[in-house]
């Protein structure tokens, strides 16, 4: 039997003295993809069904490749934030650690492929 | 891991029928939890009829009658009657609220009582809340002065008191804390809304001299961040508060600090 207080179970370890720098990174993102979205959505689509020459020639342009990549990088990064919080609530202890890393692992190997594959059609 | 089904010896079974009063023509059915630790029996549901036409309008009122009159093992906490002292809350018709402010007539059919939800149970309707205080109680809930004691009382403009309305009337009944999901699965990190909604009263109070390390201690991506604004607390609150909009108040707060 452990005897230990209430109140000592309440405190836990204490603050981390971390939380808003995430929090305030969730919200900056989310107000960036609310704009990049419909935007990669409109230049995305416009070229859905069309050849590869096509596509490839459309993603060479300025306008389209940064907002891809600005959704790439936004979009993911957000994901991996919004990802860990969800594990986070769910699941607990070592089996959090080891889902949040490989969320973590997910999100930049998906940035990096999709970063790697559209500076290819830029250039 | 977050459980998505009760364990094996929480899980509720049918229970005793009581026999409806002798004479009455007007009955409402009134299912109720009921768990003893006492007898390592599963929990069930008993069900009992109340005589409408000898009885007061708010459920805490057939509570009182079929402990005086059908069953006296029925166990529920109530003081005030009131709802100030906040001690008769549990689940009723599916929301957390106070059993003495809360009318009959806002129920359809039958009545079904149950504990506050996700919280261990001492018996029947009680539920065991001593994590609940003493998360409360971590949060300070005192006035924090460094300022030598002055002669008289601390002084507080009619504006800053203002601020304190709409906060003070919290009476711990544990309704919002409890109707909060994110309470549910991390209530052992997470302060829940009713600790985050007295930490506020005492960020904002004017009096007090810690609010820099009242907002240290509440930075934390349990403590504090685990509040995904479900609103859950603040559509519950039988005092109609808004522990929500606290948690937001104090979350702008430790932005404004650091930019």
């Amino acid at each position: 039997m452990k005897f230990v207080t209430d109140r000592k179970l309440a405190l836990g370890i204490g603050s981390a003295k971390s939380g808003t720098e995430h929090f305030r990174e969730m919200k900056r993102s989310s107000v960036a993809l609310l704009f990049l979205i419909p935007f990669f959505v409109f230049t995305f689509g416009s070229v859905i069904g069309e050849s590869h020459d096509v596509v490839v020639a459309y993603f060479a342009k300025p306008f389209p490749a940064l907002v891809t990549a600005l959704t790439i990088v936004i979009g993911f990064g957000h994901f991996k934030s919004g990802a860990a919080v969800l594990i986070g609530d769910y699941v607990h202890g070592t089996t959090s650690n080891l889902l949040i890393v490989s969320v973590n692992c997910l999100s930049y190997v998906a940035m990096a492929i999709g970063l790697f594959a559209l500076i290819k059609m830029s250039f | 891991m977050v459980q998505l089904r009760l364990p094996k010896n929480s899980r509720i079974r049918t229970g005793k029928t009581w026999p409806k009063p002798e004479g009455a023509t007007n009955l409402r059915k009134f299912s109720i939890y009921r768990w003893s630790p006492d007898d390592n029996e599963n929990p069930s549901v008993d069900t009992y009829f109340v005589d409408m036409d000898t009885c007061g309008p708010m459920v805490l009122d057939a509570l009182i009658k079929i402990k005086n009159e059908i069953d006296p093992t029925l166990t529920f906490r109530r003081s005030c009657r009131e709802g100030i002292c906040g001690s008769c809350a549990m689940n009723i018709d599916g929301i957390n609220t106070l059993a003495c402010i809360y009318g009959m007539d806002e129920i359809k059919g039958e009545v079904k009582i149950y504990p506050l939800p996700h919280m261990p149970v001492v018996k029947d309707l009680i539920p065991d809340l001593t994590h609940f205080y003493a998360q409360h109680a971590s949060i300070m809930p005192w006035l924090e002065t460094k300022t030598s004691r002055p002669a008289k009382e601390w002084k507080q403009s009619i504006q800053d008191r203002k601020k304190l309305d709409g906060l003070y009337e919290c009476v711990m009944c544990a309704s919002c804390s409890t109707s909060c999901p994110s309470y549910w699965w991390n209530s052992d990190r997470y302060l829940g809304p009713a600790a985050l909604l007295h930490a506020y009263r005492w960020i904002i109070d004017s009096r007090d001299e810690s609010t820099g390390e009242r907002l240290d201690d509440l930075e934390d991506p349990f403590k504090l961040y685990r509040c995904h604004t479900i609103m859950n607390c603040t559509k519950t609150c039988p005092k109609g508060l808004n522990p929500a909009k606290s948690i937001a108040e104090i979350k702008k707060m430790m932005v404004e600090r650091t930019v």
